[in-house]
């Protein structure tokens, strides 16, 4: 079990990173795709507009 | 193999620069072990970790193929877009000033010097040092070029072409090596890791947005609009990190 749980941080910590909150927004912004998509709206734009906003949110963080 | 389209030209490009760079890295590692304690310790941890390497590639690759198509791409694309924009954060902060550079000279500086400390390696067999540090450094830069590979290569059913890409890279930064005998130092790291980071970013979003359901105007001539967007934004990113930090304060609240 403890090898489990080491695995899986392990993993967390190559994708993540330090910068959970940039990984929560992609995720929250790829649902926010998929439903507009799914009621027949244009949902191209969601995710470039959310990519700069999260990259200059996670920069204004790691400036400060 | 057939001709190359767009996208296959950038999945070439990106893992070419990927893995170059992680590759250049590993060297350094195994460069300083090698030169100060074992290079015959040191290549069996490089052995040992390209093995290590091909059973986890062996292991998730097909795993990865069979996904659906939409599924494949919301998932590929959403672990590229955090994974990208992990390194574009870095190359932004580094060519802006907050960060350190990555200097390949005092890497392996520092490795080396890490290696006289840990003790004598004149020892009969395997130095066990040099083993586990080249092991070490070969398993973690492989594995980010192994995902970079997979998932890149899953996505657009061109997984040989990706790897071949990979071996391109790791076999010039290999022969450089050679014919430097010193850590490659002078290749421009940086700005490559600011540019595969701008690409992890842009295929992520295309392939993310189109995994979720959403259409791209243009279809994949997207990526021509998608690439250089991502680009300018980051380089507009640096410009604002390197103003004065009373001018970074004020500009970064109002944002």
């Amino acid at each position: 079990m403890n090898g489990l749980i080491k695995a899986a941080l392990a993993v967390w910590d190559f994708v993540v990173g330090d910068d959970w909150v940039t990984a929560i927004g992609v995720v929250v912004a790829l649902g926010l795709t998929a439903l507009i998509a799914a009621a027949g709206g244009a949902a191209w734009w969601v995710m470039p507009a959310a990519v700069i906003a999260l990259l200059a949110l996670s920069l204004r963080r790691a400036a400060r | 193999m057939g001709g190359l389209s767009g996208a296959d030209l950038g999945l070439a490009l990106s893992v070419f620069f990927a893995c170059a760079v992680e590759a250049i890295e590993a060297l350094t590692i195994v460069l300083a072990v090698g030169v100060t304690r074992s290079w015959s310790s040191a290549l069996y941890g490089v052995g040992a970790a390209v093995v290590a390497l091909a059973v986890v590639v062996a292991a998730l690759g097909p795993a990865l193929t069979s996904l659906p198509i939409d599924t494949l791409r919301l998932v590929v694309g959403g672990l590229l877009l955090v994974f990208g924009l992990q390194w574009l954060r870095k190359a932004v902060l580094r060519a802006a000033g907050l960060k350190a550079l990555h200097d390949e000279a005092q890497a392996f500086a520092a490795e080396a010097a890490a290696a006289r400390a840990a003790g004598s390696g004149a020892r009969p067999g395997i130095d066990g040092y040099s083993f586990a540090i080249a092991f070490k450094g070969v398993l973690l830069e492989g594995l980010e070029v192994a995902f970079i590979v997979l998932t890149f290569g899953a996505n657009q059913h061109r997984v040989g072409l990706a790897a071949l890409a990979a071996a391109a890279a790791i076999a010039v930064v290999i022969a450089a090596g050679v014919a430097a005998r010193a850590p490659l130092a002078r290749v421009p790291e940086n700005a490559m890791k600011f540019a595969v980071g701008a690409m992890l970013t842009s295929f992520g979003t295309f392939w993310g947005a189109e995994g979720a359901g959403a259409s791209w105007p243009g279809g994949d001539a997207a990526l021509l609009v998608i690439i250089p967007g991502v680009v300018l934004a980051s380089i507009a990113m640096v410009l604002w990190l390197r103003r004065p930090p009373s001018h970074v304060s004020t500009r970064g609240e109002a944002a």
